[in-house]
């Protein structure tokens, strides 16, 4: 981390104590994914800040100059409308690009598949083994900590979101598609998962929990599992 | 003039009137009462969400408040209130006398207030929508929306969309035809310039989603399982469709309420706009991007992560044609000596909260930030800040710079002032919450939350700030009641702006201009500072009222050059019938009584038999006397008048809607799962080839019924000969569809060839209805050698028909046989 972001996220962390954090806060990362996309977020929030100066002080001055001569189109237009936002833009654009391609759920030898089945009102997950055994659980996924895991997202009715916001973006899970979404929690411990996409009255209270295990404990869930 | 151009009497003065002015004020008066309900539903969301664990109301009314306020802001408040502004306004600005189709802004009108009240009806009845202002499939669909609430939603909003419709084609015809003589398209206000692109991006945007609620409508209704994944179809094909117009939507809003900036600032900073042609170029390239970016409502949804990059490398690039039109207008006041009038004040406010939502936008763009924020309420606090800071202030800017020309009062300042700090202090406390209760992780659309998330402070400001801005619009409309009421007269040209509207006396006659003026320049009113006498003292074209006419310019869409003297039709309960029938169409589709239906879309084609058969008079009047020693023809006797252009924009607007259906198979065949369906149409080319080869014979004939030297005898045969064709392929097509089809609920695949087949025997029909018009026109004797638009409009819907018959025929009997 750059020292001003290290500087916004310490303000950050100041200004509200409870501030960056809260059990589903996308700024309070418990993982690599979570993690590049919060500094994105800095990024582009120290970006915006500079930007907004900009032109609300060019607009704040365009009152205080009064000078009434005739305005430039390449400065104002070419310059300023045309070349700037290109320019911050490209940038953007391709950072954006590269951390979405490191998100993705390539292939590796350590992935752990679990698939999640959204329903009216409430989430199923079994992890995939290789004998194709598994016990589902409700309400609850356990996944390794430390290890790549993919989420196996499907639904059986209408469309749900499955997100868990430290650890990952979310994906949605649509009746008829199955969707993959990487998840890496760099700790073990407790994360908040919720649906994002309305689903319905129960949509509000369409929670689950994610629990991160050590290599042992999770060995551990493996045998009881299967 | 007054006499001619007034609506008359009573109430049926008030139901008959088709004035633009007395039209314009309804649509804008009836937004503004449909924004207040919007508000109310906002204060209610807001006041549940403002403590954890509410129980002010359950998820169950919660859901359709939500759903009614996105919806009603959206197809009730902004899209109507831009069709009343620019019905008021743009005949005024261009220098005519009212807009082209008078009687279809009042059916449009008629339209709108009817669908506006079934929504919000079903709200007092406990029925309202209630799966999100989107709508998402399989949400919306039967199985979990058993109830009439989707109906509503689909039904409504459809209905209200018929006036956008109408709205899209009056706004494109009148702005390219009915401009003041000599002014020309590169000289026009840049209001128009954004009104005229707006209307194109209607006409563009509006059939994906009005095929969409068909489909949807026709799913719930007969089981047609168009989005059922289990039955070939696919949600995301809604989603598809929604955002193919819910995109272009947004900048349909925004397009208009910049061309109240590009108006208003100007005049506030004394000067010229900078970068004229800059800024066209800028709003033509908004307008065709903005139909390349719907997906990025879409990232969650599992699309390949390349696919996504291309979307959102698209959805970044609006921000250039965006900044070039805020540094024109920054530029623009750094070269003159702004004046911080209250005007100027909204458009501060506008800038403030418009360049947050530009700046939140593109982040939103970027495809990984996307995948956090999507379905939060960092989204919710973004789609505000740009739909309140690129509509609402604009708006506010445009009601108090316009007021005197609605009221001919002068503002009251102070209270003006008061209510504009209380709506933007109310608004960035509500909204700047939002976005940061966003991030810590709360989704939209939740109706309560647990204390322990941490958002309780958050949400109880944002309430909080929702109320100050309830206060601040209250005392706008006070604001505006007292200067109805108590302002003292304005003077002409109060704000010394240099556009035609101020070219009149305040308020606005019915007639705007006693004859209309000839235009060379920008700024005919400061070029001549006397022009709003000379026009009233007659000094103009068409100064001399004859026959009780109505009479307006029709000019040449790029010179401005007058072409003809547009004849408008006078007052008439016409639309209000129409609308009427058109009404019980879709009612009877939502009390499920279909049996009905047809019989309300035979009254509709009955009035609007008498609609076209009253729209001109048959006689030939030659050259008649315009002023200034012009003569020109009436429209009905030139070619290229203002219903052929009608016309013409219809069949775009419906061959965007056929397109989407193509679309809509395509994508289904290739991306859904359950295909191949199980079983195809029937293969037999014969009677496809035998309807084609009639019907393409008859557009052989079509030419000739219009050819320029034709006699009435011969027109009448060619005209004849269609008639046959036309009732041939009629028959194969409704043959086709009775026996070649599998049942439609069995398969998405049969319920779209279905829609396909059902789609070109419909436009064979309508073809064979306007070639029964245009015979029925010639015995009337209506139809010379110089009125043939009757002719033209027949022909060019039979090519209409010949065309989709053969797109269908080839989508659905080639891979029927390949198979
Ligand atoms: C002016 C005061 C306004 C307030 C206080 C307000 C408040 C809100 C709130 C709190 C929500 C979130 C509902 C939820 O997440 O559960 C919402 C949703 C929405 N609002 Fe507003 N709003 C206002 C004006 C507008 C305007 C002017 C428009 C459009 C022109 C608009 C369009 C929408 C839309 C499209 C939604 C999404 C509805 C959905 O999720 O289905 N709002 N509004
Ligand atoms: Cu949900
Ligand atoms: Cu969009």
């Amino acid at each position: 981390m750059l020292i001003w972001q290290r500087a916004v996220v310490g303000v950050c962390s100041l200004v509200a104590l409870a501030g960056c954090a809260g059990p589903l806060s996308t700024l309070a990362p418990g993982g690599p994914s979570a993690g590049a996309i919060a500094n994105l977020w800095w990024v582009m929030l120290a970006g915006a800040v500079a930007i907004f100066g900009l032109t609300t002080g060019l607009l704040g001055m365009a009152f205080l100059v009064r000078n009434g001569g005739p305005a430039s189109v390449r400065l104002w237009i070419i310059g300023l409308g045309i070349a700037f936002p290109t320019t911050v833009l490209i940038v953007l654009l391709l950072y954006g690009l590269v951390i979405g391609e490191r998100l993705q759920p390539v292939a590796a030898a350590d992935v752990v598949e679990i698939e999640a089945i959204a329903r009216q009102w409430h989430w199923r997950f079994r992890p995939v083994l290789a004998d194709g055994r598994g016990q589902e659980t409700i309400g609850v996924l356990h996944i390794p900590a430390g290890r790549p895991v993919d989420v196996i997202v499907r639904s059986e009715d209408v469309i749900h979101s499955f997100w868990v916001p430290a650890l990952a973006g979310k994906m949605d899970a649509i009746p008829g598609k199955t969707n993959r979404l990487r998840l890496v929690a760099a700790q073990p411990g407790r994360y908040g998962g919720v649906c994002a996409e309305f689903c319905g009255i129960g949509h509000s209270g369409n929670r689950f929990l994610v629990i991160a295990h050590d290599p042992a404990s999770w060995a551990g869930v493996l045998a009881a599992a299967s | 003039m007054h006499a001619i151009w007034d609506r008359g009497p009573g109430l049926r003065g008030a139901l008959g009137t088709v004035n633009h002015s007395d039209v314009g004020r309804r649509f804008i008066i009836t937004a503004f009462v449909f924004f207040c309900i919007g508000r109310v539903l906002a204060m209610l969301i807001r006041t549940q969400l403002a403590t954890p664990g509410s129980a002010f109301v359950g998820p169950a009314i919660y859901n359709q408040l939500f759903t009614m306020h996105g919806s009603i802001m959206m197809f009730l408040f902004a899209i109507p209130m831009i069709e009343g502004l620019a019905f008021y306004m743009l005949p005024k600005l261009l220098g005519a006398r009212d807009m082209a189709f008078p009687r279809l802004s009042a059916f449009g009108y008629w339209c709108y207030l009817f669908g506006g009240t079934i929504l919000v009806l079903s709200l007092f009845f406990g029925v309202a929508p209630d799966s999100g202002w989107f709508m998402y499939t399989p949400l919306s669909s039967k199985p979990f929306t058993p109830g009439i609430n989707a109906d509503v939603w689909l039904i409504g909003v459809t209905f209200v969309e018929v006036s956008a419709m109408a709205a899209a084609i009056e706004i494109m015809v009148s702005v390219l035809k009915l401009r003041a003589p000599g002014l020309r398209i590169d000289r026009m206000p840049l209001f128009a310039w954004y009104l005229l692109v707006t209307a194109l991006m209607m006409l563009i945007g509006f059939p994906p989603l009005i095929l969409g609620s068909i489909l949807l409508e026709l799913e719930r209704a007969f089981d047609w399982p168009f989005f059922d994944p289990n039955r070939g179809g696919d949600p995301l094909l809604w989603q598809h469709l929604f955002w193919l117009f819910g995109h272009p939507e947004v900048y349909i809003i925004f397009l208009p309420a910049a061309g109240v900036v590009s108006t208003v600032l100007p005049v506030m900073a004394r000067t010229r706009i900078i970068g004229y042609g800059w800024i066209i170029a800028a709003i033509l390239a908004l307008a065709i991007l903005s139909f390349g970016l719907w997906v990025h409502h879409m990232f969650t949804t599992g699309i390949p992560h390349m696919a996504l990059g291309f979307f959102s490398a698209a959805s970044a690039l609006v921000a250039i044609p965006t900044g070039i039109q805020i540094f024109a207008w920054i530029g623009t006041i750094w070269a003159g000596r702004p004046e911080l009038k209250l005007p100027m004040l909204h458009i501060l406010g506008f800038f403030v909260v418009f360049i947050i939502g530009g700046l939140t936008g593109v982040m939103l763009a970027m495809v990984p930030f996307n995948w956090q924020a999507h379905d939060t309420a960092f989204v919710t606090a973004h789609l505000h800040y740009v739909l309140v800071g690129g509509f609402v202030f604009p708006m506010l800017a445009g009601a108090v710079y316009w007021l005197p020309h609605f009221t001919g009062r002068q503002p009251i300042e102070r209270l003006g002032k008061a209510a504009f700090w209380l709506i933007f202090i109310g608004f960035n406390l509500t909204f700047l919450m939002m976005h940061m209760v966003g991030l810590l992780g709360q989704p939209r659309r939740i109706y309560s939350y647990p204390e322990a998330m941490g958002w309780t402070w958050y949400n109880l400001l944002a309430s909080f700030g929702s109320f100050i801005m309830a206060f601040g619009f209250a005392l706008f409309a006070l604001d505006v009641a007292l200067q109805i009421w108590l302002g003292r007269h304005t003077q002409r040209n109060p704000w010394r702006a240099g556009t035609l509207e101020w070219a009149m006396p305040l308020p606005a006659p019915s007639y705007n201009f006693a004859s209309l003026p000839s235009v060379s320049d920008f700024e005919p009113v400061t070029d001549d500072p006397q022009l709003a006498l000379k026009l009233a003292c007659g000094e103009g074209f068409l100064g001399e009222p004859r026959h009780g006419w109505r009479e307006t310019m029709g000019s040449h869409m790029l010179t401005g050059r007058p072409e003809y003297i547009v004849l408008l039709p006078g007052n008439t309960l016409l639309p209000l019938l129409t609308a009427v029938m058109t009404g019980g169409f879709f009612v009877s589709i939502l009390a499920g009584v279909y049996a009905l239906a047809p019989v309300f879309l035979v009254a509709v084609a009955i009035c609007a038999w008498r609609w076209a058969w009253t729209t001109t008079n048959g006689k030939n009047f030659g050259l008649l006397d315009a002023g200034h020693e012009l003569a020109l023809p009436v429209h009905a006797e030139a070619p290229g008048s203002p219903g052929h252009w009608g016309s013409v924009f219809a069949i775009v607007a419906d061959g965007t809607l056929f397109a989407t259906l193509v679309f809509g198979y395509a994508y289904l065949w290739t991306i859904a799962g359950g295909w191949p369906p199980p079983a195809l149409i029937a293969a037999s080319p014969i009677g496809g080839i035998v309807a084609l080869a009639v019907l393409a014979g008859a557009s052989l004939a079509a030419r000739k019924a219009t050819a320029v030297r034709a006699t009435l005898t011969e027109r009448r045969r060619f005209l004849w000969m269609m008639t046959g064709a036309q009732v041939v392929a009629l028959a194969l097509l409704i043959h086709e569809t009775a026996t070649a089809i599998p049942p439609p609920s069995s398969h998405a695949y049969a319920a779209t060839v279905m829609v396909l087949f059902v789609y070109a025997a419909f436009h064979v029909a309508l073809a064979l209805l306007l070639t029964g018009f245009a015979l029925a026109r010639i015995r009337a004797g209506f139809v010379s050698d110089q009125r043939t638009v009757d002719v033209r409009v027949a022909a060019m819907w039979h090519g209409y028909a010949l065309a989709v018959t053969a797109v269908v025929l080839l989508a659905t009997k080639v891979p029927a046989m390949l198979a």
